[in-house]
Parts: C-alpha cells; structure tokens; sequence
C-alpha cells in the first residue's frame, strides 16, 4: 500500500527539527531511518500530519565516549555503529547483539535510536540498553532531559519521550568486561525475536540479565553469579508472555526456561 | 529547511546510474514508484512493500537498502544504482549476473535484482564471505522458486574466483541501461 498524505519537512539542523516538533507535536512523527516507520506508513498503520526527516543531519551522525559511556547520535544507522572499531572492546553485548537486528540492508538505513524509539518488544537494541542501564538524550523547545532505559521505554511501541521531544542520542555505559552471551530465537535470521537473551558479568561477579520478547518492555535483572541460572523459572512466571503469530505465550515462557540459563553459563564461562 | 506540502508536488533530482534524472512527485511517492513510474525504470521491483521480501532492494550512496521504505524525495542529491547499471551497455552481464545464470540462481526472476544489489553493495565491503556470511545477507530477501543453494553457489564462486572477476562484480561501473519507453 502507500502513505496517507503528509507534509514532508527536513530541517537543516536540530535546533530547526525541535522548532518544528514543537509546532505539529502529536500530528507530526520523526522520520530517521525508517525501517520501521515507513513500513507502518506504507501500511497506513501510522498517518502522521508531518513527517519530519532527520536521517541526513551530520550534527546527530556521531559516534563518541565520554564520561565512560558511549553517546550514538540520532543519525547514526546500525551498520555504522556495528562497524565502528572500538564496539567489541567498550560494548561487547552490543557487538553480539547487533548482527540480530534486522537484516544487512535494513541496517544500512535503520539508526540505533530509531529502535529505542519505536520500542518493540522484541527489538535487540533497546534490550541492550535496558540491560546495561543506559539512558536516552532528549530535547525540546522547553529544554533537554536524560531519562534512564529502565523509565524510557513503557510498553509495546510506548516511550516516555513527550510529543514535543526530539531523542537526540542514547549513551551505553561502557562494559567493564568482555564476558558477555546473547541469543535469541526467531523464525528466520533479522526476524522479530521470539525471545532474545542477553547476559554480561560485571566486575565483582554479578550477572546482568536482559530478556526481550516475552514481556512488553524489555526486562533487566541482577544476580550473583552462583544465583543467576535460577532465576529464569520464576522470571517466565513473572514476566507471562504473550500470544502472537509468531510464538504462545507459553512457548515464550518454555524458550525463557531453557535458554535462560544456557546464556548466562556463556557469559560466565567468557574469559575476563 | 526542505518541506514539501502534502498537496503539492515537487522536482526531484538525483543521480540514477551515473546519470542526472529527475522528475515531479509528491511528498509521499515511494522511490520504487518513482524509479518505475516517473523515470520509467522498472528493473527495481515491488514485492511487499513494507522491507521484508527484499525485491525492491537498491544502492543509495552504494548502501543496499529497500526502496520501498525510502520516500523518493529522500533520494534528493543522492546516487541512486539500480539493477540496470551491472550490465555494460552492449548488454553483456557482468560476473556476479553471470553466474547466477551459470548456477540457476533464479527461476521467475522477480527478486533477483534485490539479491543482485545486496551482493553488489556486500561483495565490495567483504570479497571472500563464507558461505554462513552469504546466507546472512540472503536471509534479507525472500525467493520462493530457487530454495536459495543455487543462489549461494553463485555468489560463492564470484567470490572465489580471480580478483579481476571480484572486482568487475563489486564495483560496477555507473553505466544507464534504461530500456527506452515507447
């Protein structure tokens, strides 16, 4: 199918993006790479009044570290990021998990924050963020604001990013250690996760624990290493699952129980 | 600040295959459909619509990526290389074309200039991919006559082959080969 109309508008620059946010607000969506958004557009799904290109600005097209956390700017596609030298040495969870997202052609155009954005489920990247307690760089006409992972995302396809608000970037803390594991289970390699694992050991011994696809957020646990492969059975009863073309809910909580602790036994298992 | 109102329709200017094109459409015109229906180029097709088949698959600034999810005026200033610029333009199919006629690596033919463009875009970042790597890229497009393995063995033996063949797959020359339309 084809789009509903709209009045297409690409701005010059951020400051120029946020001004026009802050007059069409709700009737206006934020166009990056548009993997996901020009489907639901094509699908009529989405009919926004505006759209609002920002897929071209170089001033959010930016990779950089600071502070001990990695910023990605709101142009920056998951094929740059996947390719940036430094990943698998400052993000190594991030690094196993990218090759899932999507497929090759469609990481050449989607950004990573278009994925925090649009807030699936199953998605990959808000997993990784949600695991490692980054956070999100928002802005508006009345100021900018960082909002931790774990307050961002509130539900299927819901953010806490208000209708005037333009995400400019997200920050990944950088890992402590390389002993990370990720899998994930999908119909056919760059589909929707079924469900998606990750797992990273701090220093000290603790185990970071994030779960995609069973919940309507992504899950972030704690635990310590000799704990960590237990806590999955009470997790797919907390966490319930849901139904959809892809996977029961109970299927969701019995891939949970199996694959849970396999992931956790890789990470533990890294060298430091 | 470029804006394009809804009822309005504006001149669109790229470049297509080494060459300057351009065209009116309005702000919501997919670039498959422009490439097809305002520039009469129809060797990019149109299968899902939404990303997932792969068949609309083209190079923007040499990127694989869908067509479809791409609005035509975002191709402004951009290269846009489609299927109609691997071959030369006496018509001769460069290798990577070649050799999926050697190894039957299409039946209908309908999403092959998808797979074609992915390879063209894959090929020149990795030259020697393993056969894991190949169906990754693959796994981005859908095909439903070959089953995929004559499609591997095709990219598999462009990528084996001499550095001269790899080179004449992955960087094609910007040549047009646009069929007139009468």
């Amino acid at each position: 199918m084809k789009p509903r109309r709209f009045d297409y508008v690409r701005p010059d620059s951020a400051d120029e993006a946020v001004a026009v946010l802050a007059e069409y607000g709700e009737d206006a969506s934020v166009l990056a790479g548009g993997q996901s958004l020009m489907a639901m557009l094509n699908l009529r799904l989405a009919e926004p009044a505006v759209l609002i290109d920002i897929a071209s600005l170089k001033e959010l097209d930016y990779v950089r570290v600071a502070d001990g956390k990695v910023e990605v700017g709101a142009a920056v596609t998951q094929n740059r990021l996947k390719d940036w030298p430094e990943l698998a040495g400052k993000l190594p969870l991030l690094a196993a998990a990218l090759p899932f997202v999507g497929h090759f052609q469609t990481r050449n155009k989607g950004t990573v924050c278009g994925s925090i954005a649009h807030a699936d489920p199953s998605s990959e990247i808000p997993l990784v963020l949600a695991t490692l307690g980054g956070e999100v760089v928002l802005r508006s006409r009345r100021g900018a604001r960082v909002v931790a992972a774990a307050d961002f995302q509130r539900g299927t396809l819901t953010t806490a990013r208000e209708p005037d608000e333009l995400i400019m970037a997200v920050r990944f803390p950088v890992q402590p250690t390389a002993r990370v594991a990720f899998r994930e289970v999908a119909r056919r390699h760059g589909d929707f996760a079924i469900i998606a694992v990750a797992a990273c050991v701090d220093d000290g011994d603790t185990v970071r624990i994030g779960i995609g696809g069973v919940a309507d957020r992504p899950a972030a646990r704690r635990a310590s290493a000799a704990a960590a492969k237990d806590i999955f059975e009470s997790l797919a009863f907390e966490l319930k699952g849901y139904d959809d073309l892809h996977a029961s809910a109970r299927l969701r909580r019995d891939l949970l129980r199996r694959i849970g602790p396999v992931v956790v036994e890789e990470a533990l298992r890294c060298a430091a | 600040m470029r804006r394009v109102n809804k009822d309005e329709r504006t001149r669109i200017r790229f470049t297509l295959n080494g060459r300057a094109v351009a065209g009116d459409a309005e702000s919501r015109m997919l670039l498959t459909d422009f490439l097809r229906h305002v520039i009469g180029a129809t060797g990019t097709h149109v299968g899902c619509e939404h990303g997932v088949c792969g068949c609309c698959t083209v190079l923007i600034d040499g990127a694989a990526v869908r067509a479809c999810l791409t609005l035509a005026v975002q191709a402004e200033g951009r290269a846009v290389t489609t299927v109609e610029a691997l071959a030369s333009p006496d018509g001769a199919l460069n290798a990577l074309q070649q050799a999926f006629q050697r190894h039957h690596a299409l039946q209908c033919g309908f999403c092959t200039p998808g797979i074609l463009m992915s390879f063209t875009d894959y090929l020149a970042r990795n030259p020697h991919p393993t056969e894991d790597e190949i169906r990754e890229v693959l796994s981005g497009h859908l095909c439903r006559c070959t089953g995929y393995a004559g499609i591997v063995a095709a990219v598999l033996s462009v990528s084996a082959g001499s550095s001269r063949q790899r080179n004449d797959s992955a960087s094609p020359e910007p040549t047009l080969k646009l069929e007139s339309r009468s």
